[in-house]
């Protein structure tokens, strides 16, 4: 496993898309920082980045280093290796791979110019899990398509989803029931969306939650609270786990 | 030793092999031809647990590889195909290879040293022509010195010289009481590799002998005369 995973990382890291994605990762962060000159409105100015960006690059580059990566899995699987190493070894390293450049692009400007900040923190820490996130839901979506064209579609459309249609559908259930009280339906129905969870879990540790009104305050009681933070993050790690434990099943059945 | 009982398996709607019998020993060189789309590739494939067969059992050494991985040490492999990662030096596919298989600590550098593998190590994977990468392929398969050797069409893109190599190698190895398993469409190479002949049409097995039963069966005075005899015979 750490062979592979070892191999898997060191061609990923010689990678030019990825050194040039890191350096406009910082590049922009840095900007953010200098044009906002305070760190809790940079950390609001990048949640947009992290919860846009960084998911659907995540997704992009995993989806199509899967396909790049085909003639190397079928190599190993000729040899005596199991099918679910390989897999989680390519899963394992392009995912540190992804969290390094969001690590060293957008957390090193934070870190310099902030220090430690809970708030930059639990920016790190939601997209250092959505990162993991959205490349299982590549893995998952390559490992149910036949071809890259199809593959890159398909992770495409989860990222819209995740992204722009669930938020839609979500606001216009409020308003059509907004009549009845659905704050804790909309709570839970947050943990079905990752990003809707990390969207959530930055918003109420900064300190414009307060301007959101009557539900934003139940959501800051129970989300600012440190119940709500395991709950939040305990959400956070089942996406990492589920679409990767599917994949794995998929792709251990799968014919080459 | 390896022994393949009632395999069946489907593509979508398409049958890929149907019921194949089949046992194969140490020692023996055999062919299996077919013509295009048979179910050579896809019974070679399901040997080495690439495509998962719908049901029946292939044993090895009296031992299911049902959900195993650990036999396919035992088993060398030449695609027909091959593709490798196009970034990747040649020496860097070696050096991975030997530091991923763990398992094994007798390399057999006979074909790396022929082919002069060495000489291209600097090359990347991609820029190769497809008869160096079949060099490549062919060393790779030999390398861990396994006791079954599976090549799927082996010469198509070999230089005349570089082919005689391999099929001496192949010799050898069977007389060290290795099994060798080959798809080929070239007569010459059944004629002077063969020990038997396996015929699949349409994933039916439909012949499995010696050249020499074959020659008989159809009263024809060479195998490749025989092969076709037999090839038309199942198409009417």
């Amino acid at each position: 496993m750490f062979k592979i995973l070892k191999n898997v990382l060191f061609n990923s890291l010689r990678n030019k898309v990825m050194i040039g994605y890191t350096f406009i990762l910082f590049i922009l962060s840095w900007g953010i920082i200098y044009l906002q000159g305070d760190i809790e409105k940079s950390v609001a100015s990048l949640l947009s980045v992290v919860l846009l960006l960084i998911p659907l690059v995540s997704i992009i580059i995993a989806t199509i280093n899967y396909y790049n990566s085909q003639e190397f899995i079928e190599l190993l699987m000729t040899h005596p290796i199991k099918r679910r190493t390989i897999f989680l070894a390519h899963y394992l390293g392009i995912a540190w791979v992804l969290a390094l450049t969001f690590l060293v692009g957008v957390g090193l400007p934070l870190l310099i110019a902030g220090g430690f900040d809970i708030s930059v923190m639990y920016l790190l820490a939601t997209g250092f899990l959505l990162t993991f996130i959205f490349t299982g839901l590549a893995f998952l979506a390559s490992v149910f398509s036949k071809d890259k064209a199809r593959g890159i579609g398909l992770s495409l459309i989860l990222w819209f989803y995740f992204s722009i249609v669930y938020d839609a559908v979500v606001m216009s259930a409020l308003v059509y029931l907004s009549d009845y009280p659905l704050e804790k339906t909309l709570m839970f129905m947050t943990a079905l969306n990752p990003v809707d969870l990390s969207r959530i879990i930055i918003l109420l540790n900064l300190d414009i939650s307060a301007l959101m009104g009557y539900t934003g305050a139940l959501y800051k009681k129970f989300f600012g609270s440190s119940e709500g933070i395991i709950y939040s993050f305990g959400f956070l790690f089942l996406w990492v786990i589920i679409p990767v434990w599917k994949a794995t099943k998929k792709f251990i059945k799968k014919d080459f | 030793m390896l022994q393949i009982n009632n395999l069946n398996k489907t593509y979508g709607k398409i049958a890929a092999l149907k019921e194949l019998n089949i046992a194969f020993n140490l020692g023996e060189i055999i062919t299996i031809v077919g013509p295009n789309g048979s179910g050579k590739t896809t019974l070679l494939k399901s040997i080495l647990g690439l495509v998962i067969p719908d049901s029946g059992t292939i044993s090895i050494d009296n031992k299911s590889i049902k959900d195993e991985w650990q036999y396919r040490a035992k088993i060398g492999y030449m695609p027909q195909i091959n593709r490798y990662p196009e970034n990747l030096k040649v020496k860097e596919l070696f050096t991975m290879m030997r530091d991923i298989r763990t398992d094994c600590n007798t390399y057999d550098n006979e074909l790396f040293e022929t082919y002069k593998i060495k000489e291209i190590y600097d090359k990347t994977l991609g820029s190769l022509s497809g008869g160096m990468k079949q060099k490549v392929s062919a060393a790779l398969a030999f390398l861990f010195s396994p006791i079954i050797i599976i090549i799927d069409e082996p010469t198509a893109g070999l230089d005349p010289v570089s082919s005689q190599h391999l099929k001496d190698k192949i010799l050898k190895e069977k007389a060290n009481g290795k099994l060798i398993l080959i798809t080929t469409h070239i007569m010459d190479d059944i004629d002077e590799l063969a020990d038997k002949i396996v015929f699949i049409v349409d994933g039916v097995l439909r012949f499995n002998d010696t050249k020499e039963a074959l020659k008989n069966n159809t009263q024809m005075p060479t195998t490749g005369k025989a092969l076709t005899a037999l090839m038309e015979k199942e198409y009417v």
